[in-house]
């Protein structure tokens, strides 16, 4: 299949991530939007891993392989984010009874 | 032993430095009076038995290991002006003591602990003979000053050591810029670590051209000239003054700013001649406009410690102006004077300190005939503001004698301008001796009582100094003689 | 013989120790042992001054300096504490040690009121003042002289500020010693530039290097020394603390301000005479200030009606006389009248002291009158003191003054007429004092008549061994012409080179000036004696004579011309430039960076949205600039 169409779907998942983070009030929902980018960046990373491994690096798989150890990594990490972050979801809603970001502006001070 | 072991500059360090740690374990307060007094005691005699022993023990740089692999060593060592530096800092602090033996501080401990540390940040500045070791023990004697200040200090200590800490330390990092500065520029000890090197001599050797020397000679002047203070970087010093605990002004005035002129002496002197060569009129034309200046305010001054700021900072301008006349008269001058000012100046704060705990009055204007109740105080203050506006006898003249007689060969007109400063010196002190001191008593010196016995012994003892030194300066110019030729000889 | 010159030593070893013994033992001493030692330290001065003298008598040249020990020895700086004898310094050793032990003597009684710690004290500063005088004139180089310069000063404030409970005592210290220290800043250039330019402080080593000098710098370095005279003996434009100095106790002023102290500057000139004879232009100048002193000073000293003031404006007078004899280079004739002046000024104050004594401390002379009958040895004593201070024929003023005279009068006829003036009204004030002092009818209160006593010995009797000196003390230096011999100027030979007077004419000036003088005192006698040997004195003044009681305005001039300014100076540096410049400066920094951190700290609205939105913007940006530019 032509890379374009992974670029694409790629654009297309994380345009809706990023408009999901900047437009929601829900941690939630916007929790999953940052998922769902970064998503769309390891479906991009593993395109392009398959291209290479087509095409240009015949010669060196590591360039191949590399693009799939990064996946797992970014995995691993959204993984780590995702129990540390809604653990803090969690105890927000104990604590306010609400998930509303706007609520949240103690930050401030 | 000595020397093979240990030698005394070490021993100046580290005496204090574990003096100082152990101080913060003590509980009672009363004892960590006492063992701060001791090991100030046990330091003074150090450093009286480093008279005794020949240069060779002292001056060879003594180096450990340090911080190797950026090529700083912790080489230390003391000659002749380092002697009498680090002799001024050993005898300083048990007068200090002493002097402040009543007080009652909160937290002691703390207290002498910081005291001790800071002594021991001082003798480091003293000796050390390697620019990155300078630099930490300059930051060792001035952190505790903070702490002091802002602890046990006055109403405003907060805004007064915030001033301070800025301060000194912007002047501090401005050296720290130099010091990198001129230490990529030292050539690289490929046997020994394979980096640039931080050691005295290795600076000396940098060669560096006009324009590098200028903006080094900056960096670093300003840095020194805060902590001296000169004009226009002295305001940090009045609220300073007033506002830490005495014992501390005592040290601040007595012993640190001297380290401003060490500095200048040590390394700034040496490192850019070129550049000391170009700027130093405008250097000693800021010394001679801020000796009349601060004189003039002085005599504006409602406030005992403002004063003596002030007067201090009159005083320190002239023997930053002898520095950059470059002459050996001048330089020896200095060499005395730095002696002197620091004993007399620690008497003075004795005096106001020991006024103010009786009528807790600082200001000018409401004391008075204080010479009624007290006496034996007021002839032992005599002597020493009569020091303090350098009249022949006393320590203080011999220096200035020679200051001015080197700044009046290098300028005439600044000589005779700071020599206005002369006249200025006699008309605030007199009035401050007036007004406290003669005339009849008042509500508030009604029950002004005579100093004890500790305290006229104390005061008595730098009355002595001030005469002894005034009358037979000659070994103190001994002492210096071969650090002022070696000095001299960068310049040719 | 220099063996005995090397421990002269002792000399000023002898009030030092007394100084030391009175000083820290003044709450132990009784009353009479500490005026015993300070009496017999300056005693035991005098003998050994006397036997210095006896010996530097038959020495004809110059003797060298001794040295004791190093002062300053650095590389290029070497300064020995040395001392000189010679035939200069031992006539001022006999002047201060024995004019000194006559006014401790006095003191003893006069002081006697006093508590016994003050006493004390008063003695201990009294003899610290005897060894710093003779610090000033055994010095061997003009660093030990300066020590003694600068100590005499400080004695000085001291024993002005003796009775250091009134502000207006203590002002008058504090500005005796700081008219002293502009003076001194002349005396320090003047050194310094000495230093630079001969590399030496010694009398010795000036005196040879002397070809090393311009005569610019002989010129500027003699002025500046003469700057210093100015401050400390009392010459236009730093005369004005002589008069207030008077707070002092009498004995004080007797001794300090007019004896000794205030003749240093003479003393300085005299030394450095090698340096002054080159510069001729320094001599001028000294000769106008001189002669502009003396008379400024006399006409201030007419309308004054404080018997001390009288004698102090008296003094300053006397030293511009002094100053007139070194600026037209007859100095033996300066040093000459420096010691009649001792003599016979120590002796009016002294009187004048017991005076005030006998008065129960009044010093107006509104206030007295006709007290010759009440204590008639003052009176006598007093009367031989004013003969001799107006020039009455063969008095020792009489033989010095007319020495100053003739050597002006060859110098410069301006000059000579003037100062013939200036003795005129001298002997007009002092004849004035006299007369409203001691005749006429007493104008006082009942209670101070009921008190008038006559001094005791210990007063009466150094009044009478001054008189005797006053009168005959002269005799030693007594005009060829009346019979007599310069031995005086003949023993100061060695040290300054006097004048041969081969005037034909001489003898007839010496006649003139003798009638002159009798007919000029006759005049001034009959004169006064009618406007002031009276029963009622006003004691106001109206017009011109008022400006004359005021001082002519001078000490209120100096207020606003310098004081004021430089204060006004001082506050400008410490309200605004200080605080508002500098601290604004500094303090402003501090503000712009919490000003400039509350405005940015706005944008932390708190809101997730917002940052993350700004995240977006930012990288949006990044990735503009990175793909198109």
């Amino acid at each position: 299949m032509d890379i374009k169409a992974y670029i694409g779907l790629s654009i297309l998942l994380f345009s809706i991530g990023i408009i999901g983070v900047l437009i929601r009030r829900n941690a939630i929902i916007i929790f999953m939007c940052i998922e769902l980018m970064l998503n769309s960046v390891n479906l991009l990373l593993v395109a392009f891993s398959k291209m290479h491994a087509l095409g240009i690096a015949h010669g060196s798989p590591s360039l191949a392989s590399d693009a799939q150890v990064f996946v797992f990594f970014i995995m691993v990490v959204a993984a780590a984010e995702v129990s540390v972050g809604l653990a803090i979801i969690v105890m927000m809603y104990r604590n306010v009874h609400s998930v509303d970001i706007n609520f949240l502006n103690r930050l401030k001070n | 032993m000595l020397g093979t072991y240990i030698t005394f500059p070490e021993l100046l360090i580290w005496f204090p430095l574990v003096a100082g740690i152990f101080s913060f374990l003590i509980k009672k307060d009363d004892s960590v009076k006492t063992w701060a007094l001791f090991a100030s005691i046990i330091t003074l005699c150090i450093s009286l038995g480093s008279f005794f022993y020949t240069n060779d023990i002292n001056a060879s740089n003594v180096s450990y290991e340090w911080l190797t692999s950026l090529g700083s060593s912790f080489a230390v060592g003391l000659d002749g002006m380092g002697r009498l530096l680090t002799f001024l800092t050993a005898i300083a602090f048990p007068i200090i003591f002493v002097a402040t033996y009543n007080n009652k501080y909160k937290n002691a401990k703390a207290f002498y602990g910081l005291m001790l540390l800071s002594q021991a940040g001082l003798m480091g500045v003293f000796c050390a003979m390697d620019a990155l070791l300078f630099y930490f023990f300059w930051e060792l004697a001035l952190i505790p000053v903070y702490f002091l200040c802002s602890r046990w200090g006055g109403e405003k200590r907060i805004q007064a050591t915030f001033k301070f800490f800025v301060y000194t330390f912007a002047g501090s990092l401005l050296m720290l810029i130099g010091i990198i500065y001129v230490y990529q520029h030292t050539s690289v000890r490929i046997e020994e670590s394979g980096f640039h090197s931080f050691r005295i001599s290795d600076f000396l050797a940098v060669q560096l051209n006009m324009q590098q020397q200028s903006w080094l000679f900056w960096l670093f002047f300003v840095a020194f000239a805060i902590k001296m203070p000169i004009f226009p970087f002295h305001t940090w010093q009045p609220d300073t003054y007033e506002q830490a605990p005495t014992s501390t002004t005592m040290v601040l005035s007595g012993i640190m700013v001297k380290m401003g002129l060490f500095a200048v002496l040590r390394w700034l002197l040496p490192l850019f001649p070129l550049a000391v060569a170009r700027w130093d009129n405008i250097v000693i034309g800021l010394s001679v406009f801020g000796m009349i200046y601060a004189s003039l305010i002085a005599i504006k001054q409602d406030n005992l410690k403002r004063l003596v700021a002030y007067s201090s900072i009159a005083h320190i301008g002239l023997m930053c102006a002898a520095i950059f006349t470059r002459s050996d008269t001048g330089l020896q001058g200095v060499m005395i004077q730095m002696f002197s000012h620091g004993i007399n100046i620690i008497g003075l704060w004795i005096v106001i300190e020991l006024l103010e705990k009786q009528t807790g009055v600082r200001k000018i204007s409401e004391l008075g005939g204080v010479a009624h109740k007290a006496p034996a105080l007021t002839i032992l203050l005599l002597v020493i503001a009569l020091a303090n506006i350098a009249l022949p006898l006393t320590n203080a003249f011999v220096g200035e004698f020679m200051m001015f007689s080197s700044l009046f060969k290098y300028n005439v007109w600044f000589a005779t301008a700071a020599g206005v400063s002369i006249i200025l010196a006699a008309v605030y002190t007199l009035n401050m001796v007036q007004k406290v001191f003669y005339g009849n008593t008042n509500a508030v010196t009604e029950n002004v009582k005579d100093i004890n016995l500790s305290q006229t012994v104390i005061l008595s003892v730098i009355v002595v100094i001030i005469f002894v030194t005034g009358l037979f300066p000659q070994p103190i110019f001994d002492l210096t003689k071969d650090t002022v030729t070696s000095l001299l000889l960068r310049f040719g | 013989m220099s063996n005995v010159l090397e421990s002269v030593w002792v000399i000023p070893i002898f009030p030092l120790v007394g100084f030391i013994v009175t000083g820290l033992m003044r709450n132990y001493l009784p009353k009479h042992l500490a005026a015993f030692i300070a009496c017999s330290s300056i005693f035991l001065s005098f003998l050994a001054s006397a036997y210095v003298f006896y010996i530097v008598k038959d020495v004809t040249s110059n003797p060298a300096a001794i040295h004791y020990f190093d002062f300053i020895n650095t590389g290029a700086l070497h300064i020995g504490f040395d001392f000189k004898i010679d035939h200069l310094t031992s006539v001022f050793l006999l002047i201060i040690t024995g004019v000194g032990f006559l006014i401790h003597l006095y003191s003893t009684a006069y002081m006697s009121e006093e508590q016994e710690n003050d006493y004390a004290k008063y003695f201990s500063y009294l003899n610290l003042f005897v060894f710093f005088m003779l610090l000033l004139v055994m010095g061997g180089n003009y660093l030990i002289m300066f020590i003694g310069w600068e100590g005499v000063g400080l004695c000085s404030y001291l024993l002005i500020g003796y009775w250091f409970t009134n502000n207006n005592y203590n002002n008058a210290a504090k500005k005796a010693f700081i008219m002293n220290r502009i003076g001194d800043l002349g005396f320090l250039l003047a050194l310094f530039w000495l230093i630079a330019k001969v590399g030496s402080v010694d009398f010795a080593t000036v005196n040879a290097g002397i070809a090393k000098l311009s005569t610019f710098d002989v010129t500027g370095i003699t002025i500046l020394f003469f700057v210093g005279a100015t401050g400390k003996s009392a010459q236009i434009p730093l005369y004005t603390w002589l008069p207030d100095a008077m707070a002092g106790p009498t004995p004080v002023s007797a001794l300090i301000h007019a004896a000794t102290m205030v003749t240093a500057g003479i003393y300085m000139i005299v030394r450095s005479n090698v340096l002054f004879s080159l510069a001729p232009i320094t001599m001028e100048i000294i000769a106008v200030i001189g002669l502009l002193t003396a008379l400024l000073a006399a006409t201030i000293a007419i309308y004054q009606n404080d018997i001390k003031k009288v004698l102090a404006y008296s003094t300053v007078s006397q030293l511009g006389y002094m100053f007139l004899a070194l600026g037209v280079g007859a100095f033996s004739s300066g040093v000459f009248h420096v010691m009649t002046h001792a003599f016979f000024k120590a002796l009016l104050f002294l009187a004048a002291g017991s005076v005030i004594h006998a008065m129960s401390g009044e010093q107006d002379i509104t206030k007295m009158g006709g007290l010759r009958k009440k204590i008639p040895v003052t009176y006598i004593t007093f009367l031989l003191g004013v003969l001799a201070i107006a020039g009455f024929p063969f008095t020792s003023g009489f033989i010095s003054k007319d020495e100053i005279l003739l050597n002006v009068y060859n110098h410069n006829k301006l000059y000579f007429y003037l100062a013939v003036i200036g003795a005129v009204m001298t002997a007009f004030y002092m004849f004035r004092l006299l007369f409203l002092t001691f005749f006429g009818g007493f104008r006082g209160t009942h209670e101070q008549e009921h008190h008038l006593h006559e001094s005791p010995k210990a007063m009466t009797i150094p009044l009478i061994i001054l008189a005797v000196l006053s009168v005959i003390g002269g005799l030693v230096q007594l005009p060829h012409v009346f019979g007599g011999h310069p031995y005086f100027s003949e023993f100061l030979n060695p040290v300054v080179k006097t004048v041969e007077h081969t005037d034909p004419k001489l003898a007839m000036k010496e006649y003139v000036l003798l009638i002159g003088t009798i007919i000029g005192l006759a005049v001034v006698y009959f004169f006064t004696k009618k406007n002031y040997a009276v029963n009622k004195y006003e004691g106001e003044y109206h017009g011109f004579k008022k400006v004359l009681a005021n001082k002519w305005y001078v000490d209120e001039m100096y207020d606003a011309i310098v004081v004021k300014p430089l204060l006004a100076v001082g506050t400008f540096f410490k309200n605004v430039v200080e605080k508002s410049g500098i601290d604004g400066f500094v303090n402003g920094i501090g503000k712009a960076v919490n000003y400039s951190s509350r405005q940015v700290r706005l944008l932390q609205s708190g809101q997730v949205g917002a940052y993350v939105l700004l995240m977006v913007i930012g990288i949006l940006i990044l990735f503009i600039v990175q793909l198109f530019l």
